[in-house]
């Protein structure tokens, strides 16, 4: 199907849709719809916090209950028309999940099973103060004499067109988001949400805004809910069904693509009213039960995750029978003539221009000091060997540099501005950028999104076809330029370092900490890397070069710094650095120097 | 303020609360710390041997700890055999929690099916007699939960930590792969760790009809406070259940006797929160 048609064929499930109280829908079918593009607005707009960013909430419940309350509230006690009340309901709903946000979001611990049960106790917390107070006290609120305004032909279609523009506009909003950046930047959050901020993702503004976005539609769904059931019960509203049913849905349909909640909304709907429309509900509750068990067993990504992996097989398998033999050029260099060290001497060409400067950086984890009182410069243009035994303090330096933890005391100046106890993602797009020394892509995303991604969030604001030109280019510099369509995990462990690099280099670093890109490479593999590492020297880029493989380190180095025990034991020229007595030392141990 | 007598007496009914709330987290902490499953058809399961003990007192006059007998046997081979099922599959924690919810909507309509959803209450001795412990009234049924709650944990302990079952069982929940690797069968330890949650679900059961009013329906109202007395304690542990069970089940008793029956989960649930956002992260 082509553009044309896809859009002519929206238009007229829309236009029908649209039309259907008027072209003789019967009411009870209306009500049918309903129901169904109930569940759609509540599973899709659940989604798009949940599903794309994999912070399971089971408190979904709580602000559909929000919504409830709040029409119930607002229209009965204080006579507010039914749509500022309902809209009213929904931005409740949404400034109660930016409270919870702003809290739970804030902290690292707060993920998986803890922030589903946070929200799940929310929802009981809001049903016990509900009771407890004017807002229900107990009975129940009536909404019968509530005036409701007339909609289509008959009353009744109110509701038909009510529900029609929330699930309309929810799942917009969820293609919307699905395609957008913001969208990319939640699905990494999913897979690795560390990675993601230090790719620039701003991941707490990112889960504050789905958070908002997810509740609001909620809200208003149930608002206009109140008024379609006319009595609301604590009991009915706060309770654990709905929560899990709109988890259900989506994980059912594919809680990875905007489209999964609404078909799996429809499904378990149809599935639901074509057995409790008979004599044998009961009998029809069992089976569904046991189906859902069963789907969820056999297809755990859900029916739209299941056809995107066979959709990316095919894809795989059609451009390997393309493309028979890979081409890897990058590997036929050779490496012995590539460790060797560059005729000119780059240090002396080397801008005396600081682009890093860190002073007294110490971190310290309960007692233990990690890093002690670091000085470091690196100046424009430069490669920085940065040397020590395991457990020195090298990494733990890349995690305060880059803001992965806060520094307890000291300074870091990148580009005359000061970084130190900044969000990861804001020094990311001050110009530093990292790799990690085992791989750490974003297992759901493909190589071209990986990289895609590390382009948008990483630095300029660029339009998607920029992005993914910038993102092109990288993976041509890193040898990656068949793989795009390729996951992380079909990738060999050299191409994953490289996935690496490109995704660092896409966000056009001013400086660019490489930690231990080497290790696990073959001979081969490391002087295809050297020879890159120099190219993107060569581009301008000043490096900070955490290795332990010895020739590497010298034939790149400008200088070296060592560390020990977090503290600098010697910084200079890498052949006399390597001389010296206290570095042999750290190295080997006392007894080497006897 | 009410007299030291009343304080007591909620004292004493938070207790079994606790005890009650401890015995049912207790098979589902074990399965989520040990099986990396968030098992909700052991609600499920506890209603369904709840129900079938009030069908065997009231229909053919067995007595509930007779009923004990056959059921925890038989609840084990149940859940023994759901684990074969789910070994089959790769069942990530989250997904075992919607394949429960699934066989929980089954089985919360099959005993809709078979004894409707009117509210059921099963008479028995161990209701009947009470006895008094200095100024507080104790019914025979709370006493009996309390023990078995105590037995149970004593014996779950005793399996994990003395016995070379129960080792292997640990070192395969922290890792599996080294733990494979020192020989250990993981996917047999597992059925057996699914039987042994299934038969605590049985046990749990018992005690619910000796003193709780059934309905269908009531299965998913206690699904929240149970998660609340699972995470205040460690996931996988014997002891902290129990434990976590009695600090919210005597919070409640507390609550209900000093405020109001109706604020009771508002403690529960903020003390979640609460233990939640204070407790140590990674950092």
């Amino acid at each position: 199907m082509n553009k044309i048609q896809r859009i002519s064929l929206l238009g007229l499930v829309l236009a029908l849709l649209v039309a259907g109280p008027y072209i003789g829908l019967p009411v009870h079918l209306q009500s049918l719809m309903y129901v169904i593009l109930f569940w759609i607005t509540l599973a899709t707009s659940w989604n798009m916090l949940s599903g794309y960013s994999g912070y399971f909430s089971f408190g979904h419940g709580a602000f559909f209950g929000v919504g409830m309350y709040g029409m119930a509230t607002l229209a009965t006690k204080a006579d507010w028309p039914v749509v500022p009340a309902a809209l009213a309901s929904g931005v409740l709903a949404a400034l109660l999940a930016l409270a919870i946000g702003a809290i739970v979001f804030n902290l690292r611990k707060i993920r998986g099973e803890s922030f589903a049960l946070i929200t799940m106790a929310v929802g009981f917390v809001l049903a016990t103060l509900a009771v407890n107070t004017p807002i229900d006290g107990g009975p129940g609120v009536y909404l019968m004499s509530v005036a409701l305004p007339q909609w289509g032909p008959k009353p009744a279609s109110t509701f038909y067109y009510a529900s029609l523009i929330l699930a309309v506009s929810s799942v917009a909003v969820a293609w919307w988001l699905f395609h957008a950046r913001a969208g990319l930047g939640l699905l990494a959050i999913h897979d690795d949400e560390d990675a993601a901020e230090v790719n620039g993702v701003p991941t707490f503004w990112l889960k504050m805004g789905a958070f908002a976005l997810s509740s609001f539609f909620a809200g208003v769904m149930g608002a206009v809910h109140a008024l379609y059931v006319s009595y609301v019960t604590v009991g009915e509203t706060f309770n654990i069904t709905v929560p899990l049913t709109v988890v259900l849905m989506s994980v059912l349909g594919g809680s990875r693509h905007w489209a999964g909640p609404m078909l799996g909304g429809i499904l378990i709907t149809l599935l639901l009213h074509a057995f409790t429309a008979g004599d044998s509900a009961l009998v029809g509750k069992i089976i569904i039960g046991l189906v859902l068990a069963g789907s969820v067993l056999v297809m755990p990504r859900g029916i739209l995750g299941t056809w995107q992996l066979r959709q990316h097989k095919r894809l795989i398998q059609t451009n390997n029978d393309h493309a028979q033999e890979p081409q890897e050029h990058s590997l036929q260099l050779d490496s012995a003539l590539v460790l060797e060290r560059p005729t000119t001497n780059p240090s002396a060409s080397v801008n005396r221009h600081k682009v890093l400067e860190v002073r007294g950086l110490s971190k310290h984890f309960s007692g233990i000091r990690a890093l002690n009182k670091v000085d470091l410069d690196l100046y424009q243009g430069e490669i920085l060997g940065l040397l020590g035994p395991n457990g020195s303090g090298k990494s733990t330096f890349i995690n305060v540099v880059t803001g992965h933890y806060r520094p307890t005391e000291g300074t870091v100046l990148l580009q005359g501005q000061s970084c130190a106890g900044w969000a990861a993602h804001r020094i990311r797009r001050q110009g530093l950028s990292r790799t990690y020394q085992i791989p750490r892509p974003f297992h759901g995303l493909t190589v071209l999104q990986n990289v895609t991604l590390a382009a948008h969030f990483g630095g300029a604001r660029l339009t998607d076809a920029q992005a993914r030109a910038e993102a092109q280019e990288w993976m041509r510099f890193t040898g990656l330029q068949d793989k795009g369509e390729h996951l992380p995990d079909e990738l060999n462990l050299h191409q994953r370092k490289f996935l690496e690099l490109a995704r660092a280099l896409a966000a056009r670093p001013q400086v660019l900490l490489l930690d231990e890109v080497l290790s696990g490479l073959t001979p081969a593999e490391i002087g295809a890397a050297v020879q890159t590492i120099r190219r993107i020297r060569e581009r301008g880029t000043s490096i900070v070069f955490v290795e332990h493989v010895m020739s590497a380190v010298l034939a790149l180095s400008d200088r070296l710094v060592v560390l020990n025990q977090g503290e600098v034991i010697a910084e200079g020229d890498p052949q006399d650095v390597m001389a010296r007595e206290e570095v042999v030392r750290a190295y080997l141990g006392d007894e080497a120097m006897v | 303020m009410p007299s030291a007598g009343l304080l007591l007496q909620a004292l004493a009914s938070g207790v079994f609360l606790g005890a009650l709330y401890g015995l049912i987290g207790l098979g589902i902490g074990l399965g989520w710390g040990l099986l990396k499953q968030i098992n909700l058809a052991h609600f499920a399961w506890v209603f369904l041997s709840a129900y079938v003990t009030y069908e065997l007192k009231t229909r053919l006059g067995i007595d509930p700890l007779i009923s004990l007998l056959i059921l925890v046997p038989l609840f084990g081979a149940l859940g023994m055999a759901v684990q074969g099922v789910f070994a089959r599959f790769a069942l990530t924690p989250f997904n075992s929690l919607l394949v429960t919810f699934g066989m929980t909507v089954s089985v919360e309509a099959l005993l809709q099916w078979i004894w409707s959803a009117d509210f059921r209450r099963m008479a028995s001795v161990y209701e009947e007699h009470k006895f008094r412990l200095g100024s507080v009234v104790v019914t025979y049924s709370e006493a009996l939960t309390v023990g078995m709650s105590l037995a149970a944990v004593l014996g779950v302990w005793w399996l994990l930590h003395r016995t070379d079952m129960g080792k292997s069982v640990r070192a395969s929940a922290e890792d599996p792969a080294i733990a494979t690797a020192f020989g250990i069968h993981a996917k047999r330890l597992a059925v057996v760790v699914a039987g042994l949650c299934a038969a605590l679900a049985a046990c749990a059961g018992v005690c619910v009809a000796l003193t709780f009013t059934l309905a269908p329906s009531q299965i998913f109202s206690w699904v929240g406070v149970v998660f609340a007395v699972v995470m205040i304690g460690r996931l996988g542990s014997a002891v902290t259940p129990l434990l976590g069970g009695l600090v919210i089940g005597i919070s409640e008793a507390m609550t209900q006797a000093l405020i109001a029956p109706t604020w009771a989960p508002l403690v529960a649930f903020t003390m979640l929160i609460l233990i939640l956002l204070l407790r140590r992260g990674d950092e």
